[in-house]
């Protein structure tokens, strides 16, 4: 229906503050309690529905079983998870829960321990990404003009490099050895869509008179940014936080799937490299390549549901009444 | 001496794409505020008043002229001495809630100017010091400490935002149309508030587009028409004997309680004359023109 | 008698239980009428505006009936309100102008509301073009973009449009208060006109501003706190309201002319109670100077004088 039929007496029903962030600028006919009502009381709504709601909840419960495991587990073993230990290719037993290697390796100790590095690989590229996002995001925004103008051409570049080329001759000539330095490649080219919203959020809160408000209390940009914007901006600088974990974990997964991990550690591309490498398929060790394709879709599943879930406990236009 | 002072205050907007095009604002405007003098900013809406206001609170940069507090150009401050100058000079703006941060509880604006003004003062002694604040807007603390800004009524927001200017050393209040998004059975009390500051010696910038509110509470009045002032004066002149068509339009249109309106006052707007040219050719030159004591008008043609 | 309205009671549903927005309102509104319709922020003036046209999904209806010429008016009912929505009443929401769809043109934008409706653009445009003319705007604003207006013009383009196919009651909220002292005047005298040229029968004017209403309303009536408080011709209102509400509003309100420095004026200390779990009794006991034993029974909204009523045991 147009707007002008609303102006009509068609009255649709209010829209009721659609902004992730903030109450909408304009409160439209719902009256006081829509300009006024966000606040202590949105905080306390946000865990109310969070508890409430089965995706938030059961994405939680699978992500949290998965770290358990991948914490816990591997220290039950007195052997490593390349070593030979078992006999070969045999399939799921009491003993080896997920069976062996064709070389006799304990795939379970392998999968649990390819979750540690899973989600050291997610924290770590999926924060750095965040840091380099928010942080580029909130001076573009905040501080606009030039600055905004330079920022935001580096952004475009970054996004129109192909990340996986650049990966692959910085592999052959540096060699990505170690888990965090794979997780620093992931995180310098996974930011620049984050740093995008981040500031268009930060150009709709930087008008907002509490920030005026904050000048005149004498408070740099610095300051502002971090005191007054950001916490504004919590609940979709968290949802942001998920969606770059689970971007970083399915890149991972990508660059160890094609033999570009780091090497020594055990991780779920790694496996499956490992499987196909080996004919694990064509062989029938189902029990080899099964667990880590399914880990990893289980991980990122799991939060991209919580991802979906908490944009209805945060956004009230989902919210069902 | 006048306590802060316009001198020609310009402001030029870049609009269009890649800002190609250039917005006048504010153009030219130069008057003064005393101590213990409120001057209201009357004007229609995009004349320039909120654009006046924020350059004054360095909110917004100066294009062109000079605004001088206590005798120091201000125009171009920055870091610590600008935030000297926030030390006597706060503002107050049209939207309560949005002055607030909703996340936050209201009076942490009362607590955030402390480490950068009063870093000796200590907690205790300051939260002493809100209480006094606090009371002398006729506000009570326990009614309003440790409530979030949607929990507070607009009159009691606004007023917190004058006991925080209160507690630094304020000399210079710009209040931006602080009222009019208040219910009328508490803005006269935020404008007696004013009234009782001022008579304390507080300088006031009242910035409205009401003229009934102006005329309640100011001493002098400017009116400020697409960025130019075309009329100033002692309000009692201005109010009393406008000389430009378009504060005579402006008054003639304000709906009194106990009067309506007349054919009669249209026709006395339709008369355009000019209070410099009379019956002359209308330039249009920016200058004001003292046509009485402390009553300046500029060109009918503005 | 064009609007009865017989104990309408309206709430919102929230979380926390039913915002009691407008509890009981009974009035009329006759045939030529522009009724005023005042109160503080969150009396319940859009509250009742909306209802007579559309509710809501967070609006409930809970008692009460409305009655338009004569004939009842299924306000409950939403799909039988379509048939009267713009042909027998028609609303100017708050907010109206930034409500005006910024990607169509105005004339694009008019001709499809009136395909919804069922009636041909080209059938009622010389219709239109006529009252372009009368409020002052150039027919060319119908291939505008509504940015392209200004407030002033985008106000009379919506009133213009919602009463075109002569509605007996149009209900305006707030449609002057964004507007600067002059275009006020001009788009409240076009409501008047527009009355007297009979393109609405009778007007419903929500407002803040008693000092602009009174200029145009026949009669005025305000809300305290989703209740009627007094409901009385324009100049009895302002010239000896009865209700201690309406007293101490009217004795607020500065007015040209009138200087601190002269006359001290004094708001009405305290604030309205909350909507959730209003009290019982007088809604307005709470401020009210002259409350007494009695005002903890809800005082009834009775005729004091001829067309003069009020909710007050103390002006009974
Ligand atoms: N969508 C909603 N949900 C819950 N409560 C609401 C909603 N819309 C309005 N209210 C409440 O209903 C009451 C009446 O609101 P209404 O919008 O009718 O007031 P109003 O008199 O038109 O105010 P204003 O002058 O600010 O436009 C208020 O207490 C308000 O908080
Ligand atoms: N940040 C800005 N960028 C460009 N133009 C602006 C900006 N702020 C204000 N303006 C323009 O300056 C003029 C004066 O605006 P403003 O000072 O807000 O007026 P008032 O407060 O009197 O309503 C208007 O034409 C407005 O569109
Ligand atoms: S009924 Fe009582 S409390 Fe209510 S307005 Fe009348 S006197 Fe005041
Ligand atoms: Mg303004
Ligand atoms: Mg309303
Ligand atoms: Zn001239």
């Amino acid at each position: 229906m147009s707007d002008l039929a609303r102006a009509a007496g068609e009255e649709t029903a209010p829209s009721a503050g659609g902004e992730v962030v903030s109450a909408p600028a304009v409160p439209l006919a719902t009256g006081p309690v829509a300009a006024a009502a966000p606040g202590a009381r949105r905080t306390r709504d946000a865990l109310h529905f969070a508890l409430r709601n089965k995706k938030v909840v059961g994405g939680g419960i699978v992500v949290l079983a998965f770290l358990a495991l991948g914490l816990i587990a591997p220290l039950f073993y007195d052997y490593g998870h390349s070593e030979y230990v078992g006999p070969q290719s045999s399939g799921p037993s009491g003993e080896y829960w997920f069976g062996t290697t064709t070389f006799g390796q304990d795939v379970f100790l392998q999968f649990v321990h390819g979750i540690r590095s899973t989600f050291l690989v997610g924290l770590l590229g999926g924060g750095l990404a965040a840091l380099i996002g928010m942080t580029i995001g909130f001076v573009a925004g905040y501080i606009g003009g030039l600055v905004d103008e330079a920022l935001n051409m580096l952004t475009n570049i970054v996004l129109v490099l192909p990340a996986l080329a650049v990966l692959i001759i910085l592999h052959t000539y540096i060699g990505i050895t170690s888990v965090p330095s794979q997780a620093l490649f992931i995180g310098i080219f996974s930011w620049p869509w984050v740093a995008r919203a981040v500031r268009a959020q930060t150009f709709s809160l930087r008008t907002r008179d509490f920030v005026d408000l904050a000048r005149l209390s004498g408070m740099g940009s610095g300051a502002i940014i971090r005191r007054e914007i950001a916490p504004n901006m919590s609940s979709y600088l968290f949802m942001t936080f998920i969606l770059l974990f689970g971007g970083s974990v399915l890149f991972a997964a990508t660059l160890d799937f094609i033999g570009l991990g780091p090497t020594g550690v055990m991780s779920l591309g790694l496996m499956m490299n490992n499987a196909v490498h080996w004919s694990a398929l064509q062989l029938g060790l189902w029990w080899w390549f099964l667990p880590p394709g399914l880990g990893i879709t289980a991980i990122v599943g799991a939060l991209y549901i919580m991802n979906v879930g908490l944009d209805e406990v945060f956004n009230p236009k989902l919210r069902e009444m | 001496m006048s306590m802060l002072s316009l001198e020609r205050v310009t402001k030029r907007y870049r609009v269009g794409a890649f800002g190609g095009r250039e917005l006048t604002a504010v153009r030219d405007a130069t008057f003064a505020v005393k101590a213990g003098e409120v001057v209201s900013l009357i004007g229609e809406s995009g004349s320039g008043k909120t654009t006046l206001g924020r350059m004054v609170l360095r909110l917004a940069s100066v294009s062109g002229g000079h605004i001088r507090f206590d005798g120091t150009d201000v125009s171009r401050l920055k870091g610590r001495k600008l935030a000297g100058y926030y030390k006597h000079v706060q503002g107050v703006f049209q939207d309560p809630f949005s002055t607030y941060n909703p996340i936050f509880k209201a009076d942490r604006v009362l607590h955030t100017i402390r480490p950068t003004f009063f870093p000796e003062v200590s907690a205790a002694e300051w939260r002493k010091r809100i209480d006094t604040a606090l009371e002398s807007v006729r506000l009570d603390p326990r009614q309003v400490i440790d409530k979030y800004p949607h929990q507070l009524s607009g009159g009691q927001l606004q007023r917190m935002l004058i006991a925080r200017a209160l507690l630094l050393d304020i000399k210079l209040l710009v209040a931006d149309e602080i009222i009019s998004m208040l219910d009328a059975s508490t803005r006269i009390d935020v404008l007696n508030l004013l009234a009782d500051l001022k008579e304390r010696g507080l300088g006031i910038l009242f910035i409205t587009h009401d003229l009934s509110l102006g005329h309640y509470i100011s001493d002098r009045a400017v009116i400020l028409r697409r960025g130019v002032v075309v009329e100033m004066g002692t309000t009692d002149k201005v109010f009393g004997n406008p000389r430009h068509p378009y504060t005579r339009t402006l008054l003639s249109s304000v709906p009194q309680m106990h009067h309506k309106w007349t054919r009669a006052d249209i026709a006395r707007t339709i008369d355009g004359s000019c209070a410099i040219h009379d019956g002359g050719a209308c330039a249009g030159e920016p200058q004001l023109v003292e046509v009485d004591d402390d009553h300046l008008v500029g060109c009918a043609a503005h | 008698m064009s609007l009865r309205v017989d104990n309408l009671k309206v709430y919102y549903r929230t979380l926390r239980g039913d915002v009691k927005a407008l509890d009981g309102a009974t009035f009329t509104v006759a045939d030529g009428e522009i009724m005023g319709l005042a109160g503080e922020s969150g009396s319940g003036k859009s509250t009742l505006g909306k209802s007579l046209i559309r509710l809501d999904t967070r609006m409930r209806l809970v008692e009460g009936g409305v009655e338009l010429d004569g004939k009842p008016l299924p306000i409950g009912d939403q799909d039988a309100m379509n048939a009267y929505r713009f042909k027998a009443v028609s609303l100017i929401p708050q907010y109206a102008m930034s409500a005006l769809n910024p990607t169509r043109k105005i004339g694009k934008m008019i001709s499809e509301l009136l395909g919804a409706r069922g009636v041909k653009y080209s059938e009622i445009k010389p219709e239109l073009e006529r009252r372009l003319d009368l409020v002052g705007l150039k027919r060319e604003v119908l291939n505008n973009y509504p940015i392209e207006l200004s407030g002033g013009m985008k106000q009379r383009m919506v009133l213009v449009l919602s009463t075109l196919l002569n509605p007996s009651l149009l209900i305006a909220d707030e449609v002057t208060s964004a507007l600067d002292v002059s275009t006020q005047r001009a788009v409240a005298e076009t409501l008047v006109e527009f009355r007297d040229r009979e393109f609405v029968k009778s007007m419903i004017v929500v407002t803040h501003d008693i000092s602009l209403v009174y200029q145009i309303a026949d009669t005025i009536m305000v809300m305290y706190a989703g209740k009627l408080a007094e409901k009385a011709p324009a100049d009895v209102v302002v010239n000896a309201p009865r209700h201690p509400y309406t007293q101490l509003l009217i004795s607020s309100l500065p007015e040209v002319g009138v200087r601190y420095a002269d006359r001290k004026l004094a708001g009405i200390p305290g604030s309205p109670p909350g909507l959730l779990n209003p009290p019982a009794g007088c809604r307005f006991r709470d401020r009210c100077p002259l409350a007494f034993a009695r005002c903890v029974e809800e005082p009834p909204f009775v005729e004091v004088d001829k067309n003069h009523h009020v909710a007050c045991w103390k002006a009974q």
